[in-house]
């Protein structure tokens, strides 16, 4: 009987991580200078099957390590450490409009990734490949505590860091998508910051299918976090990504008790009505959804960046960014195909250089980026369903960016959110200098 | 009251970022420390917290000044004081002994393979060393330990006599294969083959010498060649690359089936902290149905008998030999065995195959790197019943760092010998 070839030694390190952790992956005791494929499978909680791959050539010692081999076609190409995951996409075949999200945040993303023989780009699940092995990605590190909050009337997850606290505390607030997004929030737990994502979008979270809930609603969340025995109230932030970061600048300027030590923006614009309550700004949005300013694509998806455009000069239009009383981190994406953050982003910086307050002001501005920048090396998707709150119509958006320069602008973008909000929320320099990115 | 916070009128309250990775690892990768945020030369101590299964805890601590940023890098800065000193970076492991108060005569040990051994690393502010439970840290995170990598199955294996436990690596195969022997303590210890397994070897834990009462002990050479077949002829498993490893008692049966076998032939051996008798070690012990002293058995086997029909025949040995000896060893005779066994090899002319690891300082329990080192523990002698206190010798950081060094060789050597070579290429630096 003849012997089988071995399997080639398949080592990825760390093989539990974060999500947001770098890891290894080596092929050894392949023969010399022969093609393979590396393959990452995921298999998501919604039921879909998401991949990427990376063509490798092994060297004279039969090795292929990703730290130092360039990948010569696939979903990626080049030297890309963590290119199997942050390339992948659905496989053939899928739903269309997909997003990866995790909603359980208590389990991990399993992730098998493996060694196929030749330059592979269709047909992984028929073919038997050389060598497999399976990776953990977590939201949650150990020791990090989940808490459901419903109180003060306010619907949200608290997540604290292990230890014996109390913790600097964040308020995490994702866009008009809605619902309860769990993960960032866990994430950022795992860096060391009690963080509450909240709920305000749903509309039982106001208790009316028509309307949204008002300003009080995020007043009685910071409030809330505020007075936590496990919080230092002194240290709260608020991170928001495109609508919840124009909620975030419209409490930080004019809100009494909201007085975030610092913000991260994402993706987001200052243009609302001033003064007004979230209705009165989906309100407003709502008229110009199905306005000539709604544009589509040539494969009729809704482009909706111009909504907010041109900038208003109107100053009841838009948050007067010269009152902004602390640092503001701005990430921007500039093939934001959603909100206008590009055009948002120099505005705010222009009001900010009139006022005297443009020195907490800090921008990052990432070509070939789109709208949904969220922790890194999870895949990015140009386009999505999304379901309108309100009307509970389901239509297909575009969210912008190209795949690689959208995922190192993750990578980049969330390593400078942690150093920024450390600086501000764990040191104790004066939070009138300027970050030091 | 937020009694982990110093306050004083000229300090500022001190909320350091500890943070340690893999915050999810195997039990030998290693683990980087590092304290940011408390004030420039300023007193610290790193402290690790264990509550094993048996419901007992295990500490270390380390005292260290952070420098001019305020930092400490345990792979970088030295301790000057705790369970281990100067710069070592997986200090806060190996350097674990039992809580102040704890039972006598422990030994850390993981049964249960499928979950994580959890440690809470903490930073406390000054130079602590008792008290840890009575004061508050000023930081924590919690790790997980683990021997089993994700998506390594692991099978009961009870096939007629045969008792065993089964650990395969993921992926399609084929893979190498071991069979793995542990020492007299007896019983069915997974730990080691949970961790071959997560290294891309099919293991098997073998039971030889049962715990329970009303089990007979199974030391005939046919049981062993029998478990031998398990694993090589399962479809997962190449035939001709399985490897026998031994630690104590298992190397004195692992040399014994090397050389005298003819059912199975191992691909290669691994002989950890043992010896070469053919009564296989436990007659020594039991002459006379008394056990001298108790405590230290290395003196009983000295000295190395020079009769060859009482030690196997290492002339006969055809596969490559990889022998890991710990220079304190007080439980068994390993250095002159090694001394011994290295002529025996000479004289017959296989010599090279021979390649012997000595580790001065080391003792008798040389396992997987990263795990607590004790000295001497409680040990049962099955076929008396009879509960001691065994010297296994050895000390902290010399026995640590020939876990380390050993666990990096051996797993060297398997892939060396267990995967087929490529004569034209030269062999893969690891």
């Amino acid at each position: 009987m003849t012997e089988r070839a071995p399997s080639p030694l398949l080592l990825i390190h760390p093989s539990r991580g974060l999500i947001d952790e770098k890891f290894s992956v080596i092929v050894q005791h392949l023969p010399p200078f022969i093609e393979i494929t590396l393959h990452a499978l995921i298999h998501s909680d919604d039921g879909d099957l998401w991949e990427a791959f990376g063509h490798y050539v092994s060297d004279a010692t039969g090795l292929v390590n990703v730290d130092s081999n360039a990948s010569l076609g696939g979903t990626y190409d080049g030297l890309e450490p963590m290119g199997l995951l942050w390339s992948m996409r659905p496989v053939p075949g899928s739903r269309l409009g997909l997003r990866l999200r995790k909603k359980e945040v208590n389990t991990p993303v399993v992730v098998t990734i493996s060694v196929y023989r030749g330059h592979m780009g269709q047909g992984f699940n028929e073919q038997t490949a050389l060598a497999s092995v399976v990776a953990e990605r977590w939201y949650m590190a150990p020791g990090v505590r989940r808490l459901d909050i419903t109180e003060a009337g306010v619907t949200g997850t608290l997540f604290l860091p292990s230890g014996p606290g109390p913790f600097p505390a964040l308020l995490d607030l994702w866009g008009g998508g809605g619902g309860l997004v769990e993960y960032r929030s866990a994430l950022l737990a795992s860096h060391g910051f009690a963080s509450l994502a909240l709920e305000y979008m749903t509309p039982r979270t106001s208790g009316d299918s028509t309307s949204h809930v008002g300003n009080e609603y995020f007043e009685a969340a910071f409030t809330l976090l505020k007075q936590h025995p496990q919080v230092c109230g002194d240290r709260i932030a608020i991170v928001g990504l495109s609508f919840g970061a124009s909620v975030a600048l419209g409490m930080a300027v004019y809100s009494t008790v909201i007085q975030p030590r610092c913000l991260v923006c994402v993706s987001c614009s200052h243009v609302q009505p001033v003064k007004g309550s979230l209705s009165d700004v989906f309100a407003d949005i709502s008229k110009y959804v199905h306005n000539i300013n709604t544009r589509y694509d040539e494969e009729n998806r809704v482009i909706w960046r111009d909504l907010l455009l041109p900038i208003p000069t109107d100053p009841t239009k838009k948050v007067d960014m010269g009152k902004l009383p602390c640092p503001v981190l701005l990430i921007v994406g500039e093939d934001d195909q959603n909100w206008p953050a590009t055009e948002s982003a120099e505005d705010m910086k222009q009001m900010m250089e009139k006022a005297g307050n443009s020195h907490l002001l800090t921008t990052l501005s990432y070509p070939g980026t789109g709208h949904l920048i969220e922790p890194p090396y999870s895949p990015h998707v140009r386009v999505s369903n999304f379901m309108m709150t309100q009307t509970r119509q389901k239509i297909l958006v575009l969210w912008g960016g190209d795949t690689a320069p959208h995922s190192h602008a993750q990578e980049d973008s969330w390593k400078k959110t942690i150093t920024f909000l450390e600086e501000h929320l764990y040191r104790t320099t004066s939070v009138t200098s300027q970050s030091q990115l | 009251m937020f009694p982990n916070k110093l306050l004083s009128s000229t300090m500022a309250t001190i909320s350091p970022l500890l943070s340690v990775k893999p915050t999810r690892g195997l039990v030998d990768e290693k683990i980087q420390i590092i304290v940011r945020n408390v004030p420039p030369r300023f007193p610290v101590t790193l402290h690790s917290l264990f509550h094993s299964e048996d419901k007992d805890y295990w500490e270390a601590f380390g005292h260290y000044t952070s420098d001019n940023r305020g930092t400490v890098t345990v792979s970088e800065h030295a301790s000057v004081g705790g369970t281990y000193e100067g710069t070592e970076p997986m200090g806060l492991l190996w350097s674990m002994h039992p809580a102040p108060g704890s039972r006598t005569g422990l030994r850390l040990r993981k049964m249960n393979v499928l979950t994580p051994m959890v440690v809470h690393i903490s930073v406390y502010s000054g130079h602590v060393t008792e008290g840890f439970s009575k004061q508050s840290p000023l930081a924590t995170v919690d790790i997980e330990r683990w021997y089993l990598a994700p998506g390594v199955r692991r099978i009961d294996i009870r096939d007629e006599e045969v008792k065993g436990t089964l650990f395969i690596p993921p992926g399609p195969g084929p893979f190498p294969g071991v069979l793995d022997l542990w020492g007299g303590g007896g019983g069915l210890v997974e730990y080691r083959s949970a961790l071959l397994a997560s290294h891309g070897f099919v293991s098997m834990a073998l039971e030889y010498i049962s715990t329970e009462k009303n089990r007979a002990s199974n030391l005939h050479i046919k049981y062993f060649e029998k478990a031998f077949r398990i694993v090589q002829e399962h479809p997962l498993v190449m035939k001709d690359s399985v490897a026998l490893f031994g630690l104590s008692l298992g190397t004195s049966i692992t040399l014994h089936m090397a050389a005298y076998s003819k059912a199975v032939s191992p691909r290669c051996c691994v002989c950890v902290s043992g010896m070469t008798d053919t009564e296989l070690n436990t007659n020594y012990i039991f002459k006379g149905g008394r056990i001298l002293g108790g405590v230290i058995w290395k003196d009983i086997m000295l000295p190395i008998p020079t009769d060859p029909g009482l030690k196997v025949d290492m002339g006969r040995i055809k596969c490559p030999v990889i022998l890991i000896v710990g220079e304190d060893d007080q439980n068994l005779a390993a250095v002159e065995s090694a001394e011994d066994l290295t002529q025996m090899m000479r004289a017959a002319g296989n010599e090279h195959l021979l390649t012997t690891f000595r580790y001065p300082g080391a003792g008798h329990l040389i396992e997987p790197p990263y795990t607590p080192h004790v000295r001497a523990s409680k040990f049962m002698v099955h076929q008396t019943g009879e509960k001691v206190t065994m010297l296994w010798g050895g000390y902290p950081k010399p026995h640590a760092s020939a876990q380390e060094d050993s666990w990096e060789k051996i797993l060297r050597f398997l892939q060396q010998h267990l995967y087929p070579s490529q004569d034209s290429v030269p062999k893969a630096k690891l």
